[in-house]
Parts: structure tokens; sequence; C-alpha cells
């Protein structure tokens, strides 16, 4: 079986994909790529069902979250290739006041509780998603923790403050 | 003289085949001795609690051999590790589950108080949700702490009146964690 190296899988991207893959880059040998929300389907599609990536295993979906940016919240995909032992890297940038995206249930199973879990910690809203609910915070929560818009400690608390424990 | 312990009769009047003493003293001397705790494990404090359990620090002298994993007659709960808020309602249930006379014990900082997950997704504390007889403080306590723990239970199930569930003061207390 021949080597699918980080360089051939952008030469397939850019061919099937053109200007909607951005930013290649290969941190740690990591390669990672950038596209866009109307295309994101298509392209995990691609790379799980082109012959040459065959990437038919999803490792993960997350998010990060930018509070600076424009499109503040990245959603990440990470893929792997059993078959080709090579992993890629997919980030979408979506608007944090809209965070809507695809969901990649259609292509694997193992998406919903990902997606559940992104929802839960980010407030992406997976479209399609069969059973978008929280999956690790009690249901009444009311925020997104993971979201960088919460002080880490209310400031209001006394009962940590020094004189309390003779410091 | 035998060097077996065995526990003290309560204070009451001696006579030559008879012994007189209160109701509650009686009650209280047997409740004290044949606790069926109902351990709560969720944490690294559990994991302790297995170890005073075990051979060595041998948790079933106090009477409590016999562990209730059901609500169903158990009278001490012992919460033992962090309690999310999402498993809160579980823990609440199992309270509410529990006959009375039932006592609980928090064991460890994070059943205690929350202990280092000052979190939003933590409980901080037991207490917010149910009334707790005693506090084992450490992260994790050892067994001698836990037994230490379960002797303070001991003395509380010893001395407790038998009319005390019944008091407007106990009717209250309940009533303000919304439990009727």
């Amino acid at each position: 079986m021949a080597e699918v190296t980080n360089h051939d899988l952008t030469e397939l991207l850019s061919a099937r994909f053109g200007e909607k893959i951005t930013n290649v880059q290969e941190p740690y040998g990591l390669l990672t790529i950038e596209t866009t929300k109307d295309v994101i389907t298509e392209v995990l599609r691609f790379l799980k069902e082109d012959g040459q990536a065959n990437f038919n295993f999803l490792t993960d979906i997350t998010a990060v979250h930018y509070p600076e940016k424009k499109h503040g919240i990245a959603v990440v995909y990470h893929l792997h290739s059993m078959v080709k032992r090579i992993r890629i890297r997919v980030k979408v940038f979506i608007d944090q006041h809209q965070p809507t995206i695809p969901t990649a249930t259609s292509l694997w199973k193992g998406a919903n509780w990902m997606e559940r879990e992104t929802y839960d910690l980010f407030g992406v809203k997976f479209e399609g998603h069969p059973d978008l609910r929280r999956i690790l915070n009690m249901d009444d929560l009311g925020v997104h923790p993971m979201l960088k818009q919460y002080p880490l400690e209310d400031p209001n608390r006394v009962d940590k403050k020094d004189e309390y424990f003779g410091r | 003289m035998s060097d077996i312990n065995i526990v003290d009769a309560p204070p009451g009047i001696e006579g030559s085949g008879f012994f007189a003493t209160s109701l509650d003293k009686v009650i209280g001397l047997a409740r004290s001795h044949s606790m069926w705790p109902l351990p709560f494990a969720t944490s690294c404090c559990g994991i302790e609690f297995m170890a005073t359990m075990g051979s060595h620090y041998d948790f079933g002298r106090f009477g409590s051999e016999r562990l209730s994993f059901s609500p169903r007659q158990a009278d001490l709960l012992m919460v033992m590790g962090t309690i999310a808020k999402k498993m809160s309602p579980v823990l609440k249930q199992v309270y509410l589950q529990m006959a009375e006379p039932r006592w609980v014990m928090a064991v460890g900082a994070c059943a205690s108080s929350g202990g280092i997950f000052d979190t939003y997704s933590v409980l901080q504390g037991i207490d917010e949700i149910i009334p707790v007889d005693v506090y084992v403080p450490g992260c994790p306590p050892r067994p001698e702490a836990i037994l230490d723990g379960f002797g303070k239970i001991q003395e509380l199930v010893k001395n407790e009146s038998g009319r005390r569930r019944e008091s407007e003061q106990y009717k209250e207390m309940l009533a303000s964690y919304g439990i009727l």
C-alpha cells in the first residue's frame, strides 16, 4: 500500500476544494487545514470516502474559543486514517453570536456524543443533529462553561480570604 | 476478667436480678452498635473507606459489618467523594428513600464543602441539599479519621432522645431543605 504524505493530502484537497482550503500548516507534523462552514460536510465526506485519504475514524470533535477574534469559535475535527496510518486536523471558524455548523453525524455515528459535548461546553449548535442535548452538565445550567467570558471565581466570595486561614 | 471489651451499660438502677434505665438509653445503645451504613462513594474517599472496611481497620468492629447498598434498612448515609451538581438529585433521592431515624456523614473535603473543586459543576458541600450530622475533614481522610467520624455518629445516636425526630425544630430543619 502506498504511503500518503501530508503533501499528497494537501494536493488532493486543493485539487478538489481549491480556495476553500486555507491556512495549511503542519505543527508537530500534524497536517492542519482550515475550511468554511458551507463545505465542511463535503470536506469531511471527501476525506472519509476518498480512496487515497481514507480517513475512516473520527477521533474527536471539539471547539476553541478565541474571544478577541471576529469569528471567535473554531470547531476542530480530528480524523485518523487507520488504513494509511495518518492523521489530519480540520478547523472551521464560525461566528460566536451565531454558532451553527452542519452536523457530522451523517458521516460518523460516533459524532453524536462529541457534538453533544461541544454543544454543552461551547454552545455550538450542530444543525441536523438527531438529539442535541447537554451531555456532561446539568440541564438547567444555562451557560456554556468553556466560553472565555466568565470570571474564574466569584469575586464576591469571602470564604476564601486569607484571614480566615491565619495566612 | 477477660480482656474483651464490651460496651458499658448506660447509667441506671441496679439490683439483684434487675436493671432499670430509660428506654431512650437502651434504644440508643442498641442502635449505635448496630449501624447499617449506606456508602455513597464517588471518589478517592470511597477508596479510603474500602481500606477502612478491610481487615486492618475492620469497620465491622462497630456492629456495622453489613453495609447496606440499598436505602432500605440503612440508617447512616456516608457520602464519600465529590458530588457533582448533576449527581445531587440522585443523592437527595437516596436520602429521601431512607427511613427515619437516619444520620448523614460527609466524608472528606469534597462532600463537606466542594473541596478543591470550586467549580460550576460541583456541589459546594452536600449540606446544600441534605442535612449533615458529622463532617470528616481530610483530602482524603485516613481510615482513622473515618473511624473517628463514625465514633462521633455513634455518640449522636447513643444520646439522641426518642422524640427528637418528632420535634418542631427537626421538622423545621427538614422543611428548610424542602423535605417534608
